[in-house]
């Protein structure tokens, strides 16, 4: 391990103060940083309350937490980690930080507009913060806020939906920024065609972002006025009606789950042709499958809202089009898949944590299916089968992806490589964790443990442990992949601009890259998997 | 860094925005739909109980004042800062006419007790209820659209008097109008939905 010097690039200071030269910062790569950071301590927060609720079930009945407390829990915990982690993650954090730079661009389009978000997300998370210790006490209606309960609760939701609504806002003018950025500011020569998938996934998720939030801030406005105002928007009792709320719900927040996904598989689509020395099997019906995603991920909201007194040809339709979504998606692993095959693949940490998505991934879509059948969704609705289902996607799927994007970019961003060894240990032990985990959730579901319930009856008792084991195991994962982060960020050893011959523009630059990024505008003459120019900058 | 300036771009980030604001709102007319749908005859009877005499004087406010507005666009591509200016005024003045009467119409109906938990409302059947619910959310968030282009027209005024919002490069000037529009828009919506259709 060396302790060599490594050119600051952009993280050099100018001389100015910290809050001005971070907090009113204009490049989109220290936007990237702060987000990364915050995104990274919220996402800590998440975990621990997670912790705490797998303690709390691992013997039915009071084992140290009383029931207000449990509800509370649970409900912030599924607030951080949605609002706050889970959808910015990838594209606000990674998007930022590399997306200009693989565009061949200066910054985003909206410098300061990019800033402004920014702001608004630190402002959201903090007011998120601030409803937990005010008012009447931590809002405890679940992370969906459904009414009538949210609108009766004496618990602090209004100062939580506020959040939900700010955080909304800055989701919105990221989307914005970043549409206009890939319309706008391509390098010459950078065509639709050789655009990177990382980018043509933050393009669909950006329209996602664009279209679907505003539903869900006017529907969390709504909460506020009936609550503040006392205006009867979903209180039958004054002419509302309550399924309208989870209509309006649903209409956000299922698309929400492909801004949670879409740029996770946009940083696997990139990773996986990077370790296979080869050329991404076809790349046009990637793209093609993103699109479709974010088209139809739009019209099967009320998949939700099965059991809630649709009408049946309501649920067959729905059925129907849920299952149609499925097919993109099928489509993209099928991809990765191909294109691994006969290539020269090097297993570096990056392409483990993508072989450990497209596992995990798969496990939750399945399941997805199971819940988008009508019939069977009777059966499992609302119970741990649920609860198990997202995790795997989410956690498995964009949080993996994340993990992927990290290990991938880390040496781009500082400068320095991590310790392989260990990141591909807390690699493996994620995987073991998670589904120590979450599997027995399925399990628990399929046997009607009901979700969202603080005690549970004797015979559930040892599955529940297990998945308590679970969240141990994936809480060592975590720390070890942190640890080696954060050390490495320090002394790990110092990298080239290129360690993994990547042939994109982000590894032309130096590592970390300079502030201004290009010194002269590149020309793009080829895609972004074509290797046969990749210059081997390291020997690496 | 060097200022970066894109016209076409800063256009389409407008336009994309105006277009969250439209689903923003369109949240509120699918309810208003879906509630019209089930209590059509209260719809009707609480309908009459607005005044279509301040309704029809507040939608010709607004449309003048979008004219104003598009007028001083126009002033200030031909090369005249002082007629763009002259015009933001008089589109300020009749946004600050539309809430003035926008405020005796919302007190004179909560005297009547016609407010959500208000003596008169609370004693109607839930459609009638439900029309007001409505109506105040609808107008109300109308009303703080109002007051948002009304700030952004008085940042573009001064944008021109410091001489950054030129006839060179309107685009500030050019995107306020166009969300002025957006306000005027919606409120040529709101109007026949809540006013005439008694
Ligand atoms: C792409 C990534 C996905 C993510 C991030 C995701 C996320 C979620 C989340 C968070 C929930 C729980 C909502 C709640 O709290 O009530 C959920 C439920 C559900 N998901 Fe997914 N999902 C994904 C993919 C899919 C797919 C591919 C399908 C079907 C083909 C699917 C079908 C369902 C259904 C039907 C439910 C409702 C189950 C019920 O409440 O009974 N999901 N999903
Ligand atoms: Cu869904």
């Amino acid at each position: 391990m060396t302790t060599d010097a490594v050119s600051p690039g952009f993280m050099a200071s100018g001389g100015k103060s910290w809050v001005r030269e971070w907090l009113f910062t204009l490049d989109h790569k220290r936007i990237g940083m702060l987000y990364l950071w915050c995104i990274t301590a919220f996402f800590a927060v998440g975990v621990l309350l997670g912790l705490v609720i797998r303690m709390e079930l691992f013997w039915p009945g009071k084992d140290f937490i009383g029931q207000q407390a449990y509800n509370a829990i649970f409900t912030m915990h599924g607030v951080i980690m949605i609002f706050i982690v889970v959808i910015p993650s990838i594209p606000a954090a990674f998007g930022n930080l590399f997306l200009p730079l693989q565009l061949g661009a200066e910054d985003v389009a909206f410098p300061r507009l990019n800033t402004f978000s920014f702001w608004l997300y630190a402002i959201g998370g903090a007011t998120a913060l601030i409803s937990l210790f005010t008012g009447g006490g931590a809002p405890d209606t679940g992370w969906t806020f459904y009414v009538p309960f949210s609108a009766a609760t004496t618990t602090n939701v209004s100062v939580a939906v506020a959040a939900v609504f700010i955080l909304g806002f800055s989701s919105i003018l990221t989307g914005l920024n970043f549409i206009v950025t890939i319309h706008r500011l391509r390098a010459p020569g950078l065509t639709w065609t050789r655009l990177t998938l990382f980018a043509w996934a933050l393009y669909a998720t950006a329209w996602i972002q664009v279209l679907a939030t505003p539903i869900l801030s006017i529907t969390v406005l709504l909460i506020v006025v009936e609550r503040v105002l006392g205006l009867g928007i979903f209180d039958p009792a004054r002419g509302g009606d309550p399924i309208l709320y989870q209509h309006l719900f649903w209409i956000y927040s299922h698309p929400a789950v492909y801004i949670m996904i879409l740029p996770a598989m946009g940083v696997i689509s990139d990773i996986i042709p990077v370790f296979c020395r080869k050329s991404i099997f076809g790349y046009k019906t990637i793209v093609g499958s993103s699109l479709a995603i974010a088209f139809a991920g739009s019209l099967v909201w009320a998949h939700h809202m099965f059991v809630s007194g649709m009408s049946d040809t309501a649920v067959m339709v729905f059925s129907f089009l849920t299952f149609i979504v499925a097919v993109p998606s099928a489509v993209k692993v099928f991809n990765w898949l191909s294109t691994m095959y006969k290539g020269s693949i090097r297993l570096e940490p990056p392409l483990i944590y993508a072989l450990g998505f497209i596992f995990l991934f798969a496990m939750g879509g399945i399941t997805g299916l199971v819940l988008g059948s009508a019939g069977t969704d009777m059966h499992v609705h609302d119970t741990y089968f649920v609860v198990g289902h997202f995790h795997y996607v989410i956690f498995g799927g964009t949080g993996f992806g994340m993990f992927a994007a990290i290990h991938y970019w880390f040496p781009k961003m500082y400068g320095r490589m991590y310790n392989r060894k260990q990141a591909i240990a807390a690699a493996l032990i994620l995987v073991v964790g998670l589904n120590g985990l979450y599997f027995p959730m399925y399990l628990l579901g399929l046997e009607g443990m009901p979700r969202r319930y603080y005690d549970y009856l004797p015979q559930f008792t040892s599955l529940h442990q297990l998945s308590t084991y679970g969240s141990w195991i994936t809480f060592v994962g975590l720390a070890l992949m942190l640890w080696n982060l954060i050390r490495s960020r320090y002394r790990g050893e110092p990298v080239g601009r290129n360690p993994w011959k990547a042939a994109t523009l982000e590894w032309t630059l130096p590592s970390p890259p300079p502030t201004h990024n290009f010194d002269t505008e590149p020309v793009v003459t080829h895609g972004p998997y074509d290797f046969s120019q990749v210059r081997d900058d390291d020997g690496a | 860094m060097t200022e970066h300036r894109d016209y076409q771009g800063a256009k389409m980030g407008m336009w994309i925005f105006l277009f969250t604001e439209i689903l923003l709102f369109g949240g509120l007319f699918v309810l208003y739909s879906v509630t019209l749908g089930r209590y059509p005859t209260e719809f009707h009877e609480a309908s009459k109980l607005l005044d279509v005499t301040m309704g029809t004087t507040n939608t010709v406010v607004l449309i003048t004042s979008s004219l104003f507005a598009a007028l001083s666009v126009v002033g200030l591509q031909r090369g005249n800062p002082r007629a763009a200016k002259g015009f933001i005024l008089l589109t300020l003045g009749l946004a600050c006419c539309f809430l003035v009467i926008k405020y005796f119409e919302w007190s004179h109906k909560i005297h009547a007790g016609l407010y959500p938990g208000g003596e008169t409302l609370v004693q109607w059947e839930p459609g009638r209820q439900a029309f007001f619910s409505l109506y105040y959310t609808m107008t109300g968030l109308h009303g703080l659209h109002v007051i948002i282009g009304m700030g952004v027209f008085l940042w573009v005024w001064t944008r021109i008097a410091a001489g950054t919002c030129t006839p060179a490069h309107f685009v500030a000037l050019e995107n306020a109008g166009l969300y002025w529009h957006l306000v005027d828009l919606i409120w040529i919506y709101l109007f026949p939905l809540y006013y005439l259709i008694t």
